[in-house]
């Protein structure tokens, strides 16, 4: 910038030339300077304080900002059970009336840091006083082992032990919160909740997993923060599930069987609202795995839903059930009976021999071999295994437990003529007591399948019709027929009439070729009340006698179905089904057909 | 006049600051009750269910059983049948409630007892 002189020689001589007075022109100068220095002096001032109350602003915004955001905020509760980001919540497991099936207790877990430690021999041997199972000797080598600095010694202790780990006084034994996965009632409907233990573990908190069964199944949901206040309702009834499970335990031993399973289920909805398998087991003390022997044995093995067997007779339902959709035969129609049916070199026969002819129905209510297969026999392969994909019966029978995808049923190698007919008769295919059950749903239901679920339904979402309306009064009334007039007999309960097929299967020999002697896998598949069906209960007996009479009985009608009698008769109350009369029955039925 | 303006604002700077203070102290002290009110929460949850855990192990079906099996003498109590279920003309009609019939009436009036006004009928009760 050029300066301005104060005094500029020119004009102070043309001033002087005038006659002014030169000061003028300085004094002039000099204001004209002021002015400028005040002009930029000011601009100067004003900039500052834009940038000032520009910071004030956004200090007030956001002041006001984190007010309006505290003041919008929800208040929160301190998440329990949560630190060094390890989640230990995991929501409730209820039946289907709330009561409790599984959940969390706040327990301790103990562990030692041995540096603070005062006294390790004592600690040692105070330890082994409380805990039985812990050597004193060992757990001492471990305190006083140098390059230990921090031992787990138990993860889950009782109040008791607490207080008695408490009362050693020792610094150095410390205790960790824990949740602890607690079934309060025990080994009822083990199989179905399988089990807990825990994962990730930390000092302050540990994570609790689910093994097996639901717990493993809804692990997502059962974990989501979201829906931990929330419990998981299952479809089962605690009480029911508790009576099947004692009249089941009786049945069991009372027959000398090796195994039993009862699947109760709504023929509707689906909701299974009894599910046991025996030998069962103590879910707050889940045993290992079996490394030898059977797998079947275990009582870790879910019967109902992985045990695929060959159920026999109980499968002629669905052989004239298709023989019935399909029009080739009506109730009334006389099928040949005459036995052995010779097949190339295989020979079917009968229990026992039941004349020349029967008719449709009384090859149901007999149970003839015969007499289904050559139903089945017109029908042919590709019919009948269409037939019996869209009952579920080829593939998995799906159920929300983790062990349910993992069985498959056997199907033959190559679906023969032969197939047809020992299939028509429920050999030559294995199914699952649960998938059985969700077949006879069908059955009697109008038709519509029927998908097992262990979670209680609100809406009812009817599945496509397999068999028409018509077939399915039939097969009401045929198996209700079975039942007054038939095979099972025992399954008679005054008031509450029951429409079932029984099957008694020859259990195939583990080492391969040909079926067991004296091994029976006796199964008694049920609707009741018959006129009206509401709920299907399969039993099943692994290898059941009886040995009240003098010889041994093994068929289903002395096994399963007396104790399938039993449940049903100590349920259908329970289930809030009012007794009625047979000849009620007979009326319904007949205007059903 | 300048000199009471500085006056003024430092004062309310200096009252602003006390009243800052103070808020702070406040907001400290709720955030301490919060924390212990947290805790006080969980430690009733976690006693919640537990409550409801041992509820649910003192009601589990075996325990009842048993309970039923031992005190049979007394409760009496079987399993379920549907012997159980009654017809709704078994339930016994409720019996009409006989009125109170007064036999033995004093007429007060006549007898010349002071009668409160608020008593005495067709009369409010004054206000």
């Amino acid at each position: 910038m050029i300066r301005t002189p104060l005094r500029p020689l020119a004009r102070i001589l043309a001033a002087r030339a005038t006659g002014e007075n030169p000061d003028h022109i300085e004094q002039e100068n000099r204001r004209l300077r002021q002015e400028a220095a005040r002009d930029r002096a000011r601009s100067r001032a004003e900039g500052r304080l834009l940038v000032l109350a520009l910071v004030f602003m956004s200090a007030f915004v956001i002041l006001g900002a984190r007010m309006g955001l505290l003041a919008a905020t929800t208040p929160v509760e301190l998440a329990r059970g949560v630190s060094e980001n390890i989640s230990s919540a995991r929501a409730d497991i209820v039946d289907r009336h709330g009561r409790v099936l599984a959940t969390n207790l706040a327990t301790h877990a103990l562990y030692a840091e041995t540096r603070r430690m005062v006294d390790p021999q004592h600690a040692a041997r105070a330890l082994a006083r409380i805990f039985p199972d812990i050597d004193g000797a060992r757990m001492e080598a471990r305190f006083t082992d140098p390059n230990r600095r921090f031992i787990w010694i138990r993860t889950r202790l009782s109040p008791e032990q607490v207080q008695a780990v408490h009362d050693i006084g020792e610094p150095g034994l410390l205790f960790g919160p824990r949740e602890m996965r607690l079934y309060p009632n025990g080994r009822m409907a083990a199989h179905v909740l399988g089990g807990a233990s825990f994962g990730q573990q930390g000092v302050r908190a540990a994570e609790v997993i689910g093994v097996a069964g639901a717990e493993l199944f809804f692990e997502e949901r059962l974990r989501d923060p979201e829906q931990i206040d929330k419990p998981l309702q299952l479809s089962l009834d605690l009480t029911v599930q508790a009576t099947v499970t004692e009249v089941l335990e009786g049945g069991k031993q009372m027959l000398n069987a090796r195994g039993a399973t009862a699947v109760l289920m709504d023929i509707y909805s689906g909701e299974v609202i009894s599910l046991v398998s025996l030998p069962d087991f103590d879910p707050n003390n889940r045993p290992p795995p079996p490394t030898e022997g059977e797998p079947a044995d275990s009582p870790l093995f879910n019967r109902a839903v992985q045990g695929y067997y060959e159920l026999g007779s109980v499968m002629k339902a669905f052989a004239v059930a298709q023989g019935l959709e399909e029009g080739t035969v009506t109730p009334e129609t006389m099928i040949d009976t005459r036995g052995p049916l010779t097949f190339g070199r295989f020979r079917i026969r009968d229990f026992r021999n039941y004349g020349p002819q029967l008719s449709v129905k009384d090859v149901m209510v007999k149970s003839s071999n015969i007499g289904t297969a050559r139903i089945m026999q017109p029908i042919g392969a590709e019919r009948q295994q269409e037939f019996l994909r869209k009952f579920g019966f080829l593939d998995t029978m799906p159920l929300e437990l983790a062990e349910a995808a993992r069985a498959r049923p056997l199907l033959p190698a190559r679906w023969s003529d032969l197939s047809v007919m020992t299939i028509s008769y429920g050999h030559g295919l294995s199914t699952s007591p649960l998938a059985l059950a969700a077949g006879y749903a069908t059955l009697v239901n109008g038709g519509y399948r029927v998908t097992p679920t262990l979670l209680k339904t609100e809406a009812l979402q009817p599945g496509p019709q397999i068999i028409s309306a018509r077939t399915s009064a039939q097969k009401r009334l045929m198996l209700h027929q079975v039942v007054q007039e038939g095979t099972a007999s025992f399954a008679r309960i005054p008031g509450y009439p029951v429409g079932g097929k029984t099957g008694s299967a020859d259990k195939p020999n583990p080492r391969g070729g040909g079926y067991k002697k004296d091994a029976v896998l006796a199964t008694f598949a049920s609707v009741f009340p018959s006129h009206e069906p509401r709920y299907v209960l399969v039993v099943t007996l692994d290898e059941p006698v009886d040995t009240t009479g003098p010889e041994p009985r093994r068929t289903a009608g002395w096994t399963a179905v007396p104790v399938s009698a039993e449940i049903t008769r100590r349920v259908a109350p329970l289930l809030g089904l009012r007794p009625v009369s047979l000849e009620k029955v007979n009326e319904r039925l007949a205007q059903g057909h | 006049m300048r000199s009471l303006l500085y006056l003024c604002t430092a004062l309310s700077v200096i009252a602003l600051a006390a009243w800052a203070y103070r808020e702070n102290h406040l907001t400290q002290q709720a955030m301490n009750e919060r924390r212990s009110l947290e805790r006080e929460i969980a430690a009733l949850e976690e006693a919640i269910s537990i409550q409801r855990a041992e509820w649910a192990y003192l009601n589990r079906p075996d325990r009842l059983r048993d309970l039923v099996d031992v005190n049979f003498a007394e409760l009496k109590l079987v399993p379920m049948t549907g012997a159980h279920f009654g017809e709704i003309g078994q339930i016994v009609y409720p019996l009409p409630v006989p009125r109170a019939v007064i036999t033995d009436a004093v007429d007060v009036y006549e007898a010349g007892v002071a009668v409160p006004v608020s008593l005495s009928l067709g009369q409010e009760e004054p206000l």
